[in-house]
């Protein structure tokens, strides 16, 4: 304790036996309730390692090459979803990050109206308090026919690619990456944006000063000052896209089967989990616990990668 | 015109020169050229959203009427009911992940704040609180899943509305600590000194000066956390189940809004189709009215 001066004007009278009490008691309650979170995440890396104990005793590392997902035969392996997951997200973090970056660039650096700028914060932050689900239903049924004939297009022009081989016929890689795009983007346009509000006013006034054009001023003094916040937003986005469940699961298509294709329904180690643990048993609920432990382990190092890049680089200049 | 205004730099350097405009300079087109880029950028970003709230407001809208929240849902291939069960088992299981998340959040806040002064454990703690904060929401149903359905702890009873609560509390549990550390954090220490200086011990000062005027950062933070829990899917699908039926207890599996919403968008009839609009609609307006409440409580708490 370093509260000493004021654990002195305690003293200066003589405490009741039921306030020191009182005050022990309080001071040990909320440090069992801060110590839950140390505990809830021991848990949940027990519970799913545990639980997946029997599958990796099993299938071992084979598990993460093999695409065989033979719920029949007993045979499980986590390739498709576990390549479909880092295929979505990476692919949806490069579409994000320019339309994030852009749009808080466009919100921060006086290039529109005060009213405009809060009303268009305001909106972004809106997109991101949408439920999941909800922007799942809209990919099914308004968004994936909508697309669709740009897809075709995509097709028959690159067809000949290994990427674009396949007639988009529905739900795909394709719409589950464009929904991901709509679910990151509030959160890189968000810190992003704070990122940006954080460099000092001097700095800018400087940059104009020299006689720099507002975007001149952007690119080579403000955007280096905020890169670190911003490359960490982005890090906290990708393991959010990894991690994203309903809207991917409901128009990926949930294919077992691999194929390299951008057009061709594919899946994800979260869409799998969301599909399969109700109806499965067995060792399959063991190989679903070994893919989920895949999927913690990888958010995982992307979370705290994230929050070092934030606290280490934290704007310096 | 513009060039013939500057003269030689050497000899008048110092002196006043008119400044001039040239819009038609290199470094002056692509200025507009990127703000341009930029607006494109930002509309693209607010499509999403605007298309979005149309269609759940127009297809959903449309099917607004009482008995939506009076009915239960229709048998596959039947026409008309409502979503009533699944309202009211939202409630319940939002309830239940509020009841459990809020005391512990707020008191684990209260430790980091209050008394940690800064050591390793506090620095853990918060480390790991943002951890978990980033923790995708399917695996804390998987935990939950593991802990509590598989286990059947709770009574020997599996899938329960309880543990989907439970769920759900693990994914509110981060916002609500970090937003009580940070709203304690705003409170002048003046304040604390003041209510020490009266005689007020430690336990005092915290339930009735520190808490009450740190009440609206926290209260912002609860609101938005509760909204987010309650369009939460995924927890749900495996530990609170679904149930055609209105709830019976907290031991037994309750239907939910947003696993409705997941179940019927993919069944082959139109009057379920309806239903997930409909269903879509009331948790698009309840999350966005809670998510204005919580600007409103945040805007009042700055004046």
């Amino acid at each position: 304790m370093t509260t000493d001066s004021s654990n002195d004007a305690f003293t200066l009278r003589r405490r009741p036996a039921f306030e020191r009490f009182l005050d022990i008691g309080f001071r040990q309650l909320t440090l069992a309730l801060a110590s839950v979170v140390a505990l809830l995440l021991l848990g949940i890396f027990l519970t799913i390692a545990e639980g997946a104990h029997e599958a990796i005793a099993t299938f071992g590392a084979r598990f993460l090459v093999s695409s065989a997902w033979d719920p029949v035969n007993n045979q499980y392996g986590a390739l498709v979803a576990i390549y479909g997951t880092m295929v979505s997200s990476l692919l949806a973090l490069a579409i994000a990050v320019p339309l994030g970056v852009g749009t808080a660039i466009f919100i921060t650096e006086d290039l529109i109206p005060t009213g405009l700028r809060s009303a268009i914060g305001l909106m972004v932050e809106l997109l991101a308090a949408i439920p999941s689900v909800v922007l799942g239903l809209w990919a099914i049924f308004v968004m994936e026919p909508a697309i669709r004939p740009a897809l075709q297009l995509l097709h028959r022009l690159l067809g000949w690619t290994p990427f674009f081989d396949t007639v988009p016929q529905g739900p795909g890689m394709a719409p589950a990456i464009l929904i991901l795009v709509v679910m990151i983007l509030p959160i890189i346009t968000a810190i992003s944006r704070d990122a940006l509000n954080q460099v000092p006013l001097e700095l800018r006034q400087a940059a104009y000063g020299i006689g720099s054009t507002r975007w001149g001023a952007i690119f080579n003094i403000i955007l280096p000052a905020a890169i670190s916040a911003i490359v960490g937003g982005v890090m906290l986005s990708l393991g959010r896209a990894m991690g994203e469940t309903m809207a991917v699961t409901m128009i990926i298509g949930n294919s077992l089967n691999f194929s390299f294709s951008l057009l061709a329904p594919g899946n994800t180690i979260s869409a799998m989990l969301a599909n399969q643990f109700g109806e499965a048993s067995g060792i399959q609920v063991s190989a679903l616990m070994y893919a989920a432990l895949v999927l913690m382990v990888l958010t995982f190092a992307v979370n705290v990668l994230a929050q070092l890049l934030v606290r280490r680089l934290s704007l310096r200049y | 015109m513009s060039s013939s205004t500057i003269g030689p730099a050497q000899d008048d350097l110092f002196d006043r020169r008119p400044l001039s405009f040239d819009p038609g300079l290199k470094r002056n087109r692509s200025n507009r050229l990127l703000t341009g880029v930029a607006g494109l950028f930002a509309a693209i970003a607010i499509l999403p959203l605007v298309l979005v709230i149309f269609h759940v407001l127009v297809q959903g809208g449309r099917l607004l009427t009482l008995g939506l929240f009076t009915e239960l849902p229709p048998p596959p291939g039947l026409d008309g009911g409502g979503i009533g069960n699944a309202v009211l088992g939202t409630l319940v299981v939002t309830l239940v992940a509020a009841l459990v998340a809020i005391p512990v959040g707020v008191g684990g806040g209260i430790y980091l704040s209050e008394y940690s002064m800064g050591g390793w454990f506090a620095r853990f703690v918060r480390f790991g609180n943002d951890v978990l904060a980033g923790v995708p929401s399917i695996i804390c149903g998987v935990f939950v899943y593991g802990a509590i359905v598989a286990s059947r702890i709770l009574f020997d009873r599996s899938y329960s509305a309880l543990a989907g609560g439970l769920a759900l509390a693990v994914l509110m549990l981060p916002t609500v600590i970090k937003t009580t550390d940070e709203g304690l954090k705003l409170v002048p220490r003046e304040l604390r000194w003041g209510a020490y200086g009266v005689g007020a011990s430690r336990f005092v000062t915290i339930v009735r000066i520190t808490l009450p005027s740190a009440f609206t950062p926290i209260a912002t933070g609860v609101v938005l956390a509760i909204a987010r829990a309650a369009g939460e899917t995924a927890p749900l699908i495996f530990t609170a189940l679904f149930s055609p039926f209105w709830p019976e207890s907290l031991l037994s599996p309750i239907a939910t809004m947003s696993v409705l919403i997941f179940n019927f968008a993919i069944m082959p009839y139109e009057a379920q189709k309806a239903l997930a609009w409909a269903a879509s609609f009331v948790l698009v307006v309840m999350i966005l009215i809670a998510n204005l409440l919580a600007r409103w409580f945040s805007s009042i708490a700055q004046r």
